[in-house]
């Protein structure tokens, strides 16, 4: 099997086993952890009888293949559960039912997926923007005040944390000079205005970080490119400064900046917590972190999964893109 | 060429004038009072080893030091423009409009990124005021011209889709697409097999003859040079030595210096037994008797049906295929080919560091196999972070010798014996010159007392001068101590120059086997005849009677 059919198929299979391992890790993680998951979700007053219940209501006394396999199936064919008085029915990818309060793991997911991919997205076009934009310029003014100042910067913003640079956004631009409100999600398909307005800042803060990453890379392979024997070519063929950084040593660039992205990208879905938490988004990242706090397998499984898929895909897009952008590299 | 020499008339045509030229880098003076004249549509060779500077004038004529801090002073007019005075807009008409520069590697001095039409086309539009489409048109043209096939299609592909001399003829090309009045070429064929470097000569030569450009021909190597340029100028150590047409300054040389680098270069036509300058015999013995096999001594490594496979599957590459030697003590055995042959391969497999994945190799008479190995890359060869004397210690601690001072007594020794001193045992690889660390290399083949050393290309990447020193000191060990040799080289000139025998290699497959006289003499094989009619004469006669061959192997 060659070609693009070829390799679609190849990622599918090895994204299915990638997730299936990281489906049984956790499930053997949560087995040996420590504390009592039945008195975790049942609440500190329940009594010995009612922990128990708990306990046979969650199916916690099965064996660990057992609960595994339940899972399994109901990701395939959905699952039938009983809430000691109705049974309720969770179709066909069925990532099982949360410990607290019974909601269905993929609603949940479902629900808060959005936030965390407006989030992502949004902030990777400006981080793109903003940082490879910041390393042209450094590699076109290298050796200059302006290169000097652009590294200072994005030294800087490397070494900041998220939750100072949002504080300080977040007092400046919502409390003193009052031009945003407080962020609160507004859901893209009821307004799209409201959405971006309530989106800016969270988005700054995420990017403004990731953006002098990328600065640094574009900047440095750049620089590499600009070494290169080609480059010397058109300089003795008197092709112009502008060409030369905007042409082809941009593009030597792309390679790097690619691979970077989707592995920023794919993390971030889950890994933004602190951004979620410091602007009170609701999203992936966050509800995972609750999700561990009270030992929500079914939750925290799924979740997991969702993110891993991400980097997953992401890591695709990423491969498919390099064979796009240098036609020497072969996709297998 | 003597109708391009006709087309010179007096002074008033000068095209490159260069007077009194200096580079300087921090303290180091790559060029020292330089001085030379081109005329119009006159092509002169820049000759000199690594380091004498003849790279660095190439750039100098294109004022291609301007902004990276080297000092440049004297003067350098091309085509009219004052390089040194010229401003930047006047600069970035030379450059590509007056005067074009081919680069040496092919491969890297093009972008990867983009297909070699749109880059041809990008350079074009920096010189005239003409459409995409014009310019794209223009690309496949000068493509085209310089014998790419199917231009139009081949102009949208990228670099590494091209073979080594395709890059070459499209940096060419692209040279061409401006209509320039010089070329510039910098070590235009040196990353090329001897055939493709033929046709690149061969395509300069037409070219010239056609458009009556002048060209500023800069090489190390003298048979490339005395096959295409009017005039030589041989510089060393940034200045020149001397200066003249290119027969007076090959054929009746003045300065010693220009003497000894030609008495250096190996020629394809000396027999080996003609032991003159440093062509002298390896083993006087096995080179009276190597044509009678009766009288052939004992046999100390056979190959029979060698075959070599990489990647799996049905779409295996077959590197070597079927190959039987034998190699006899004391004799030099040659195995020349181009890159791709298989030749590589082949020595690796003698020495045991590849598994044949058919055929074998017996050890003659002895149990141990005894074969070593002396590598082409005298820097990469050797680990940085050891010192060399630890380096060529290594076969002796891995056949068991613990004894330090026994290892240290005996490194001292091997050292010596190569022609370094034994007290270099603790300095590292960086401290020794390119030649210096082949000895080394050498020295660390020797340490397991092999009696068959498998030389890869020994001496491809040093100059012609320390290339004989080397070359010369394989023939001492040779005859002292009896040792068989496997030199394995693209260069026919070198292999001829230490081979008893000699076999011929083409596509994984030996198409010509024997001793080395009758081979380069009377070749049977058509492969074996298009090699040598493609080596570079030193004579410019020899080099038109070859031109003329070469165009007969090309249309029969």
């Amino acid at each position: 099997m060659s070609g693009f059919g070829g390799f679609v198929l190849r990622r599918g299979i090895g994204t299915v086993i990638t997730l299936l391992a990281i489906s049984v890790i956790v499930y053997v993680v949560f087995f040996v952890t420590p504390g009592n998951v039945a008195q975790i979700t049942c609440g500190p007053r329940c009594s010995p009888e009612q922990v128990h219940q708990v306990a046979q209501q969650l199916r916690l006394d099965d064996p660990l293949y057992l609960r595994y396999w339940h899972f399994l199936q109901g990701i395939l064919v959905g699952q039938d559960y009983s809430t000691g008085t109705s049974v309720e029915h969770c179709s066909a990818p069925c990532l099982g039912l949360s410990y607290q309060g019974d909601q269905q793991v993929t609603q949940l997911i479902l629900a808060k997926l959005p936030v965390s991919l407006s989030l992502v997205f949004g902030a990777m076009v400006l981080w793109l923007i903003l940082g490879v934009g910041t390393g042209v310029l450094s590699a076109w003014r290298r050796g200059r005040f302006t290169e000097r100042l652009l590294t200072g910067i994005t030294l800087a913003g490397v070494a900041t944390p998220v939750f100072v640079i949002g504080l300080v956004l977040m007092i400046v631009v919502c409390g003193q000079l009052q031009l945003l409100p407080f962020p609160q999600y507004v859901s893209l398909t009821d307004d799209p205005e409201q959405w971006a307005w309530n989106l800016l800042l969270p988005w700054l803060s995420l990017a403004l970080i990731e953006a002098a990453t990328f600065a640094r890379l574009t900047r440095a392979s750049m620089l590499e490119t600009l070494a290169e024997d080609h480059i010397r070519t058109f300089r003795a063929y008197g092709v112009g400064e502008r060409s030369i950084i905007g042409r082809h040593a941009l593009r030597g660039a792309f390679a790097p900046i690619i691979a970077l992205n989707a592995n920023n990208v794919g993390s971030a879905v889950g890994g933004a917590v602190l951004t979620e938490t410091l602007f009170g988004l609701p999203g992936i990242g966050q509800e995972l972190v609750h999700a561990v706090n009270v030992v929500d397998l079914p939750v925290v499984v799924g979740m997991v999964l969702v993110i891993g898929f991400f980097v997953v895909i992401a890591n695709a897009v990423a491969d498919v893109l390099y064979a796009v952008a240098d036609r020497r590299v072969v996709l297998a | 060429m003597s109708s391009v020499e006709a087309s010179v008339d007096g002074p008033v045509d000068v095209l490159v004038e260069v007077t009194d030229l200096t580079v300087g880098f921090g303290s180091l003076r790559a060029v020292d009072g330089l001085s030379f004249r081109l005329q119009k549509g006159a092509a002169l060779g820049l000759v000199g080893e690594s380091g004498s500077g003849k790279s660095t004038v190439a750039s100098a004529l294109l004022g291609l030091h301007r902004g990276t801090g080297a000092d440049v002073g004297g003067s350098v007019r091309v085509a009219g423009i004052d390089v040194q005075e010229a401003s930047e807009a006047d600069l970035g008409r030379l450059r590509g409009g007056k005067a074009a520069m081919v680069f040496q590697d092919p491969l890297s001095s093009l972008d990867p990124y983009y297909a070699i039409g749109d880059q041809i086309a990008e350079v074009y539009r920096v010189h005239a005021r003409v459409s995409r489409r014009a310019a794209r048109a223009r690309a496949v043209d000068v493509l085209d011209r310089v014998g790419i096939p199917d231009a139009a299609r081949r102009s949208r592909s990228r670099p590494h889709e091209f073979s080594g001399g395709m890059r070459q003829r499209a940096l060419i090309a692209m040279a061409l697409a401006c209509e320039p009045e010089l070329l510039i070429a910098d070590e235009p064929t040196t990353a090329l097999d001897v055939t493709v470097q033929a046709q690149i000569l061969d395509l300069l030569h037409t070219l010239r003859e056609e458009t009556g450009l002048g060209l500023l021909l800069v090489t190390h190597d003298v048979g490339v040079a005395a096959e295409s340029v009017d005039e030589i100028l041989v510089m060393r150590n940034g200045r020149a030595v001397e200066h003249g047409p290119v027969g007076t300054v090959l054929g009746a040389p003045t300065e010693p210096y220009t003497r000894d680098l030609l008495g250096a270069v190996p020629r394809v036509d000396a027999r080996r037994a003609r032991s003159e300058g440093s062509a002298r015999p390896l083993s006087a013995a096995s080179s009276e008797t190597s044509s009678e096999a009766s009288a052939a001594p004992e046999v100390v490594l056979e190959a029979t049906g060698l075959r070599r496979e990489f990647g799996r599957g049905k779409p295996a590459f077959v590197a070597v295929d079927d190959v039987s030697l034998t190699v006899h003590r004391g004799e030099t055995l040659g195995i020349v080919g181009e890159s791709g042959s298989g030749k590589t391969t082949l020595g690796r497999m003698l020495v045991g560091l590849l598994k044949p994945t058919a055929g074998e190799i017996k050890p003659g008479g002895g149990v141990r196999p005894d074969v070593q190995m002396v590598f082409q890359d005298p820097v990469s060869s050797l680990n940085p972070r050891r010192s060399v004397g630890e380096s060529i210690a290594d076969p002796l601690r891995a056949r068991g010798e613990r004894d330090e001072g026994r290892i240290r007594g005996r490194v001292r020794e091997l050292l010596e014996r190569v022609g370094l001193e034994g007290a270099h045992y603790d300095r590292y690889p960086h401290e020794f010159s390119g030649g210096q660390r082949q000895r080394v290399g050498i020295a660390r083949a020797l340490a397991a007392d092999p009696r068959v050393i498998v030389c890869d290309e020994p001496v491809s990447a040093l100059d012609v001068t320390t290339q004989a020193q080397v070359v010369a000191l394989l023939g001492e060990l040779q005859r002292e101590l009896g040792l068989a040799l496997v030199f394995v080289a693209h260069d026919l000139a070198v292999v001829r120059q230490v081979s008893d025998r000699v076999a011929v290699m083409r596509r994984g497959r030996i198409v010509e086997q024997g001793p080395a006289d009758e081979v380069y003499d009377s070749p049977q094989d058509p492969y074996t005849k298009q090699l040598l009619a493609a080596v570079p004469a030193l004579d410019p006669e020899v080099a038109a009677q070859r031109r003329a061959v070469r165009r007969e192997l090309a249309t029969a």
